[in-house]
C-alpha cells in the first residue's frame, strides 16, 4: 500500500528535477523545484515526518523559492542568456564536479544493491516526529531556545525597519 | 505522557537579567513612539535598564545553578560577564548621546538595539547548549549589523553594515555547521553532555567531531575578529558610528569570547591536544597581523580596529591555557579593556566632527598644548592598550602570561611579548604626535559633558585597576 503511494511520488520528484536541470528559462526551473519540493514532503509525510514535511512546504516551497524567484527576476535573466543545460555542458570545472558526484552517489548506491545490505533501520517509538510530539518537546525541553529566538526575530524586524524606513523623525 | 522537563526546571530567577533586559528594551521602543525628537527619556530608560540587569544578575543562590535542562548557568564567570556587558553598554549609551546629536542619528531604536544586543550577550556568557550560544551569537550579530549601518546616508556606513552583515552571515553558516557536525557526532548539544560522551578516547578521533571542532573555530573566530578571520574588522571597525565602534570592540567580543572559553575549556577539555595547536596559530597570527597592520594606518578608528585584532590574539592565550587562573585572567583583561577601549573611543569622539571627520593620526598632533588634560588621558589609555605599568594594560597581559608559563606555554608567551614591543611603535606614534607636533589647523573639540564623564571613567578604571587589581582579581578567580 505504501509503495503505492510512493512510487508515483517518487517518480514525480524525478521528472521535477530533471525539469530543473533541464528547462531553458530559470523560472521553468524554479517552478519544477517547488514542485520537486512538495512531492518530497509528500514522500516525508509517509515516512510518518508530519512536521518534517509541513516545514518542508513551509520553510522550502514557500520562503525560500519566494527568495529564488526574486533573485531570478532581479537578475532578468532572457532565455539564451546560456541558462539553457548544453551551454552549462561547455562549463568544464561544473561538469567535473557534477561527473564526481554522480559516480560517487552511483557507487554508493550500487554497493547497497549488490550486497543486499541495507543498514538495520533504527526502532521509534509511535509518536516520533508527528506535530504533537515536537510541540511537546518544544515547549518543555527547548523551551527556552524557543522563547529567546523570539527575541531574536524581534531585534531583527525592528534593524529591518530602522534600515528601510524611508525617512527617521 | 510524562513531561520531560520537571518544572524546578524552569528557573525565572536565574533567567532574571535576561528578562529585566528584554522588558526594558521592549520599553524603550515603545516609548520612541512619544519622546519625539527628545531622547533623554530612552537613554534614562536603557540606562537604568542596565542598572536593574546588573543587580538582578545577583538574585541567584548558590552558585552555580543550572537551570533549563543544563542549558543555562548562573556562575561566577558569567556574572562577571554580565557586569562587563552591562558597563559597556552603559558607556556606550553614554557615548552615544551627544554624538548622535552630532551626527543627526535620530532613531529611538539605536538605545533599543542596544539593549536587544546586551541580551544576546548575557545569553552567550550564560548558555552551556549549543543552540543557545548560536541564538545568542545571532542576537547579537544582528543588532550589530543594524548598528552598524544606523547612520544611512552616509556611504561608508552602509558600506560596513553590508559587508559585515554578508560576511557575518557566511560565518555563521560554517558556526552552524560546525555544531552540527558536534551535535552528529556526540548527540547532544549540551556542553556538560558533550563533555561526558567524549570522556571516551574512541570517540575523540572521529574525523566528523574534528570537522566539526575546526568550523566551530572559524565561525567563533570571525566573531571575535582574530586572525586570518579578521577581514572586516577595519572596514567596519571604521564605518560604523564611533561609540558602536567602541561597543563592539569591547562588549559583543567579550561576549564571543566567553563562549569560547564555554564551548572549548568547559566541553572539550579532554580533546585540549587538538584544537590547542590551532588555536594557538590563530592567536600568534592574530597578534602579528594586528600590530603589523596597524603600524600602516593613518586613520585612528582604523589603528584601534588592528590593534583590537592583536588583543584578541592575547585574550586566546587565555583560552588556551583553560586553567582557572587562565579564566580569571581572561575576565580581568576583558574588563581593564573595557575601560581603556572606552576611553580611547571617547577621546575620537570628542575630536571628531560632524560626518565622521578629523580621525586621522595627523588631526592629533599639537593636542597638548592647547587641550593638555585630555591628551594626558588618551596618552594613559595608549599606554594601557600597549601594556606599560602602572596601567590596567600591564597587570592584565601580566596574568594572562603567568596563566600560560604555568600550562607551559612559553614560546606563546615570547611571541606575545614581542608583539607587545610591537605596538608601542604606533601607540607612541600617536603620542609623539600629540606632543612633540605642531598643530596645524586650529582645534575644534567638542567638550561635552557626558563623553567627557565616560572618559573620566576609562581614566580612573585604568589607573585603578593598574595599581589596586588585587580586588578585582579576587572577585574574577572564583
Amino acid at each position: 500500500m505504501e509503495l503505492l503511494i510512493f512510487y508515483p511520488l517518487a517518480g514525480f520528484c524525478v521528472v521535477l528535477a530533471l525539469g530543473v536541470v533541464l528547462n531553458n528559462s530559470p523560472v521553468g526551473s524554479a517552478i519544477s523545484l517547488i514542485g520537486m519540493m512538495l512531492g518530497l514532503a509528500g514522500i516525508f509525510v509517509l515516512q510518518q515526518a508530519h512536521f518534517l514535511a509541513i516545514l518542508q512546504i513551509i520553510i522550502y516551497a514557500g520562503a525560500i523559492m519566494v527568495l529564488f524567484m526574486f533573485v531570478i527576476m532581479l537578475l532578468n535573466l532572457k532565455e539564451g542568456d546560456d541558462t539553457g543545460w548544453i551551454a552549462r555542458e561547455r562549463n568544464l570545472l561544473l561538469s567535473v564536479l557534477t561527473g564526481l558526484l554522480a559516480v560517487g552517489i552511483l557507487y554508493k548506491i550500487s554497493g547497497i544493491l549488490f550486497t543486499a545490505e541495507m543498514d538495520t533501520p533504527a526502532i521509534l517509538p509511535d509518536s516520533f516526529g508527528t506535530v504533537a510530539t515536537i510541540g511537546e518537546t518544544l515547549f518543555t525541553d527547548f523551551v527556552l531556545p524557543f522563547e529567546v529566538a523570539s527575541i531574536l526575530l524581534l531585534a531583527a524586524m525592528v534593524g529591518a525597519v530602522v534600515l528601510a524606513k524611508t525617512k527617521l523623525d | 505522557m510524562e513531561p520531560i522537563l520537571a518544572p524546578e526546571s524552569i528557573d525565572l530567577i536565574a533567567l532574571a537579567p535576561v528578562i529585566v533586559l528584554s522588558v526594558f528594551a521592549m520599553m524603550v521602543l515603545v516609548l520612541d513612539l512619544w519622546g519625539g525628537r527628545n531622547k533623554t527619556l530612552l537613554v534614562f530608560i536603557s540606562l537604568v535598564g542596565l542598572l536593574m540587569t546588573a543587580i538582578s544578575a545577583f538574585a541567584k543562590h548558590p552558585l552555580p545553578a543550572y537551570s533549563f535542562n543544563d542549558s543555562y548557568i548562573v556562575d561566577h564567570l558569567s556574572l562577571f560577564f554580565i557586569c562587563i556587558f552591562t558597563l559597556s553598554s552603559a558607556l556606550t549609551i553614554l557615548l552615544s548621546v551627544e554624538y548622535n546629536e552630532r551626527e543627526d542619528i535620530r532613531a529611538g531604536e539605536y538605545y533599543a538595539l542596544i539593549l536587544f544586543c546586551t541580551v544576546g550577550m548575557i545569553l552567550l556568557a550564560s548558555s552551556t547548549d549549543m543552540i543557545m550560544i548560536f541564538l545568542g551569537i545571532e542576537i547579537v550579530s544582528i543588532c550589530l549589523y543594524v548598528l552598524t549601518g544606523i547612520r544611512r546616508n552616509d556611504h561608508r556606513s552602509n558600506e560596513a553594515a553590508l559587508k559585515y552583515f554578508l560576511l557575518g552571515a557566511f560565518a555563521t553558516g560554517f558556526l552552524l555547521y560546525g555544531m552540527t557536525l558536534v551535535y552528529g557526532s556526540t548527540g547532544s548539544t549540551n556542553l556538560f553532555k558533550i563533555a561526558e560522551f567524549i570522556q571516551n578516547p574512541s570517540a575523540q578521533s572521529n574525523p566528523l567531531l574534528l570537522m566539526g571542532l575546526v568550523l566551530l573555530i572559524i565561525g567563533l573566530g570571525f566573531k571575535v575578529a582574530s586572525a586570518p578571520f579578521h577581514m572586516w574588522a577595519p572596514d567596519v571597525y571604521q564605518g560604523a558610528p564611533t561609540p558602536v565602534t567602541a561597543f563592539m570592540a569591547v562588549g559583543p567580543k567579550a561576549a564571543a569570547f566567553a563562549a569560547f572559553f564555554r564551548v572549548f575549556a568547559e566541553a572539550f577539555p579532554e580533546m585540549s591536544p587538538s584544537w590547542e595547536t590551532l588555536l594557538s596559530i590563530i592567536a600568534v597570527l592574530s597578534m602579528f597581523v594586528g600590530n603589523l597592520g596597524a603600524i600602516m594606518q593613518t586613520n585612528i578608528k582604523r589603528m584601534l580596529a588592528f590593534s583590537s585584532i592583536s588583543h584578541a590574539g592575547y585574550i586566546l592565550i587565555a583560552i588556551i591555557a583553560k586553567s582557572s587562573l587562565g579564566s580569571s585572567a581572561l575576565l580581568f583583561y576583558m574588563l581593564s579593556y573595557t575601560f581603556m577601549t572606552f576611553g580611547a573611543f571617547g577621546i575620537v569622539i570628542i575630536l571628531g566632527r560632524k560626518g565622521e571627520e578629523n580621525l586621522e593620526i595627523e588631526n592629533y598632533s599639537g593636542l597638548a598644548y592647547k587641550h593638555p588634560i585630555i591628551a594626558l588621558s588618551m596618552t594613559i589609555f595608549l599606554l594601557s592598550l600597549g601594556g606599560l605599568p602602572p596601567f590596567a594594560g600591564f597587570v592584565a597581559k601580566f596574568y594572562i602570561f603567568s596563566a600560560a608559563i604555568q600550562e607551559g606555554l612559553l614560546t606563546l608567551v615570547i611571541i606575545a611579548v614581542l608583539n607587545s614591543a610591537i605596538s608601542f611603535y604606533y601607540y607612541l606614534k600617536v603620542v609623539v604626535f600629540m606632543y612633540m607636533k605642531e598643530s596645524e589647523a586650529e582645534f575644534k573639540i567638542s567638550l561635552t559633558p557626558m563623553t567627557l564623564f565616560v572618559i573620566l571613567i576609562g581614566v580612573i578604571g585604568t589607573i585603578n585597576l593598574g595599581i589596586f587589581p588585587n580586588t578585582i582579581i579576587a572577585l574574577a578567580s572564583h
